[in-house]
């Protein structure tokens, strides 16, 4: 019965979403109200029936209701709870219902918060998330349908890859789809704005908040992902430029850029017609992502589905949303009128260099990533590009992009006095120089591109929080007078302080962990000790142990340096029985100064095991770096401008206070 | 400033970065291409010892020998064997008579040397690759379907 409720409610979905994508989309051309007010109520009603769609599926899976093909094949009675429920979009199918589930939630957030957008402009946006829900919805309808009932029922299921049967990995999927989605809300803005054929300052102030939020949502999905792969996988890394990363690496670097341009278009109203292509690209992006990811194109783990319909369907969809939108861009753009001048030198310039600089590393990564396909396609060699080619692409953007970053806030908009802004920018040079100096006298053979990656840290770290202190006047007056003007900075420029500062540290930890990672790699016999980092590892033996659904091989050492107590560490070999397959979980103790990695083999027969220990300075920096990022973006759409309910018409008021028109944001 | 000359600032800066791009690009994506050969490719298109490759096929039976970390191994499409070793913990679903793709390069003496042995992610995933590999070989069997 449930399965049907399911598969009832979906159907309805695709129907509400087929009206909703056209009555809306003709009333605003014919300024009809009730058929543009149709839109908020089609979305309404679109959310409730897919949220009874994916309930009906996580009881089914709850309640290990076998009939159901998807349950069968992807979950098992003896599972523990919480990968019941995440197995629900741990498998193709369940992992659309999700996508199209999360559409439908944001199209009812903009039907909700956006009241004080213009009625045209608001039936618009909400037809085209309408379309692009069509799209997902025949796609799990035709192609990918979960509540596909099974007879004869088995008695138990498949169960789930016990990779991703994992805390971390069974909230990476939805962080991620909260991001791509996120994205289509931001192309539904850009696509209306074409058909309006208008882009104005309060345009972008609508579309902020939902780039910040999406690309918020997408950088924990990404730190998500790789804090998986790095404890999970046993192999001591955490990023492998896997096609599948670069999946969602590449709407991200999109994402950022756009939150970058459509500041300009608030602020000086100029980049309107680029930003309104980078909305484009961004979430073309992202549907490209998550079809390399789940069409079986790439292999790895996410790769679910290898039904030649499915991946038929998805090209066309694919050159029907790309395609088409950029289409609808060729005519539309041009009548665009662009807006204040500038100086190359200037706050807008140095934004335009960070488009640049972040565009053309994702062509590098997009092109990096479909070569081995279309190769594949034309000539049927088998290629991989591999980590060198994106290292050797990536870094050299990334280190202008970089530089810039610590620049770019202090610069005023129109016009930048260069020299100016080196003289205050000097202790922070001063500083990275430093520290760079400190490292090399600790560590002469340090290699140059770890003291640029710390020079770059430093930098960033101290240029990022000097321009805070220098907007609040911080020593340069009493402090009771720098606390008024910290309370008075707008949030969105807390923010980006904030942000800016978390891709510092997340440099500090990508550039020393490569740099002084230590590592050991043997067959030790229990009582044996072995030093890496500066610490003493003693390897205690191992035992097996029973858990739930699992038998475990379970090796116990004790790390401890000058004689400490010590902690102890119990990496594990895991054989799980449903589905069967064996994983290494590595035993890792995290710190704020390095991360102690150890991973137990298998046995030689004679009381040795193979083991693997890793000391990695600063690490987990990459993650707390992450977060800080994330907060820097929570904080950042918390301010009271970019609030979602900002008032009406304030294109037209500009009330703009002396602080106000200071602000950078 | 005029409008124009803004614009060509801007697309000269544009264009420096692209051609920086491009360049980095070209100079890069040869030595990083990794090719895939599976051992009857190598018969009519051998590697020259020291350049990195991919290689696949499936772990011979009785093949497998481990003493400690050092591990070595023969990677077999039905007709054509290669020697591989390696140095390090193998990925959990190594098996032997089970699909494989290593990544490395032969040394001088034609063995060949695996930096990375990639992990599947799942017992009834073949790397397809190596299943066209095996079809190429003559030797593909429906069991190994899967």
């Amino acid at each position: 019965m449930i399965a049907e409720i399911g598969q009832f409610v979906v159907i309805l979905a695709l129907i509400t979403a087929i009206f909703q994508g056209t009555v809306p989309m003709l009333g605003a051309g014919q300024g009809s109200q009730p058929m543009m007010g149709f839109a908020s109520n089609a979305a309404l009603v679109q959310f409730v029936a897919l949220t009874i769609a994916f309930i009906c599926l996580t009881v089914g899976y709850v309640t290990s209701d076998f009939s159901i093909l998807n349950v069968a094949s992807n979950s098992h009675s003896l599972k523990p709870m919480l990968y019941k429920v995440s197995g629900v979009w741990g498998n193709h199918e369940g992992s659309l219902l999700l996508w199209a589930w999360i559409l439908a939630l944001f199209g009812l957030a903009v039907a909700l918060f956006g009241r004080n957008l213009p009625d045209t402009l608001k039936a618009r946006v909400l037809a085209v998330q309408g379309l692009i829900g069509v799209g997902f919805l025949m796609f799990i309808l035709f192609t990918s349908n979960p509540f596909e009932r099974l007879d004869p029922v088995p008695l138990d299921g498949n169960g789930l890859n016990p990779l991703l049967q994992d805390p971390g990995l069974a909230f990476h999927p939805p962080f991620l789809y909260l991001g791509y989605v996120g994205l289509s809300v931001t192309f539904s803005f850009a696509i209306a704005a074409l058909i309006e054929g208008r882009v104005d300052p309060a345009w972008a102030r609508w579309v902020r908040p939902w780039t910040l939020a999406a690309w918020g949502f997408l950088t924990i999905g990404i730190a998500l992902g790789s804090w998986w792969a790095y404890y999970e996988l046993g192999w001591g890394g955490w990023w492998f430029w896997d096609p599948v990363e670069n999946a969602s690496f590449m709407p991200w670097l999109a994402a950022t850029a756009l939150l970058h341009s459509a500041i300009v278009v608030e602020k000086r109203d100029a980049l309107k017609n680029w930003t309104i292509l980078l909305a484009i690209i961004a979430f073309s992006l992202s549907l490209l992502g998550t079809f390399l990811v789940r069409s079986g194109v790439l292999n790895s783990v996410h790769a679910f589905a290898t039904d030649p319909a499915r991946g038929v369907f998805i090209l066309i969809f694919l050159i029907v949303v790309i395609g088409g939108s950029l289409l609808l861009y060729g005519i539309r753009a041009p009548m665009m009128k662009g807006g204040g001048l500038f100086a190359p030198i200037s706050r807008e310039g140095a934004l335009v260099l960070n488009n640049l600089l972040l565009s053309t590393a994702t062509a590098t990564i997009l092109l990096g990533t479909l070569y081995p396909i279309f190769l594949d396609a034309f000539t049927g060699a088998k290629v991989s590009v591999g980590p060198p080619f994106f290292e050797a692409t990536f870094l050299p953007l990334a280190i202008p992009l970089i530089i810039v970053m610590a620049f770019g806030p202090f610069m005023p908009w129109k016009r930048a006095d260069l020299a100016g802004i080196l003289a205050r920018l000097k202790f922070a040079l001063f500083l990275a120089l430093l520290f760079v100096g400190i490292i090399m006298w600790w560590h002469f053979e340090t290699p140059v591109m770890a003291l640029v990656g710390m020079g770059l840290f430093g930098w960033l770290l101290f240029g990022s929080f000097f321009e805070w202190a220098d907007r609040i006047k911080l020593f340069r007056g009493p402090l009771s007078k720098s606390w008024k003007r910290m309370i008075q900075l707008p949030r969105s420029a807390h923010g980006m302080t904030v942000a800016h500062i978390g891709v510092a540290l997340v440099i500090l930890g990508i550039t020393a962990s490569e740099a002084w990672q230590s590592e050991h790699l043997g067959v030790m016999t229990p009582g044996e000790t072995v030093t890496v980092g500066g610490y003493e590892f003693r390897f205690d033996g191992v035992e097996t142990l029973a858990g739930p659904n699992y038998e475990a091989d379970r090796g116990t050492f004790l790390a401890s340096r000058n004689g400490s107590s010590g902690v102890f560490l119990y990496p594990e070999q895991r054989r799980y029985t449903d589905p069967p397959m064996e994983t290494t979980e590595a035993a890792i103790r995290p710190m704020l100064s390095a991360d102690l990695y150890v991973v137990v083999g298998e046995g030689d027969g004679q009381g040795g095991y193979a083991v693997r220990i890793y000391h990695k300075p600063f690490v987990s920096w990459i993650w707390i770096g992450s977060l800080v990022m994330f907060m820097g973006g929570l904080l950042s759409l918390s301010d009271r401008r970019l609030r979602l309910g900002a008032p009406r018409g304030a294109r037209n008021q500009t009330p703009r206070t002396p602080e106000m028109s200071e602000a950078k944001g | 400033m005029s409008r124009k000359k803004r614009r060509l600032y801007f697309v000269l800066a544009g264009m420096t970065v692209l051609a920086l791009a491009a360049a980095l690009v070209l100079t890069s994506f040869q030595d990083s291409l990794v090719f895939f050969r599976s051992p009857t490719d190598l018969v009519d298109q051998p590697m020259p010892a020291g350049r990195n490759f991919r290689l696949g096929g499936l772990v011979e039976e009785g093949s497998l020998v481990k003493q400690g970390v050092q591990v070595s191994f023969r990677v077999t499409d039905l007709n054509e064997t290669v020697p591989v070793t390696f140095e390090g913990l193998l990925p959990d679903l190594f098996r032997e008579g089970q699909g494989v793709v290593t990544e490395g390069a032969f040394n001088e003496d034609g063995m060949f040397i695996a930096s990375n042995v990639l992990a599947k992610h799942d017992e009834n995933y073949m790397p397809p690759e190596v299943a066209e590999a095996i079809k190429k070989s003559g030797q593909w069997k429906p069991e190994t379907d899967n």
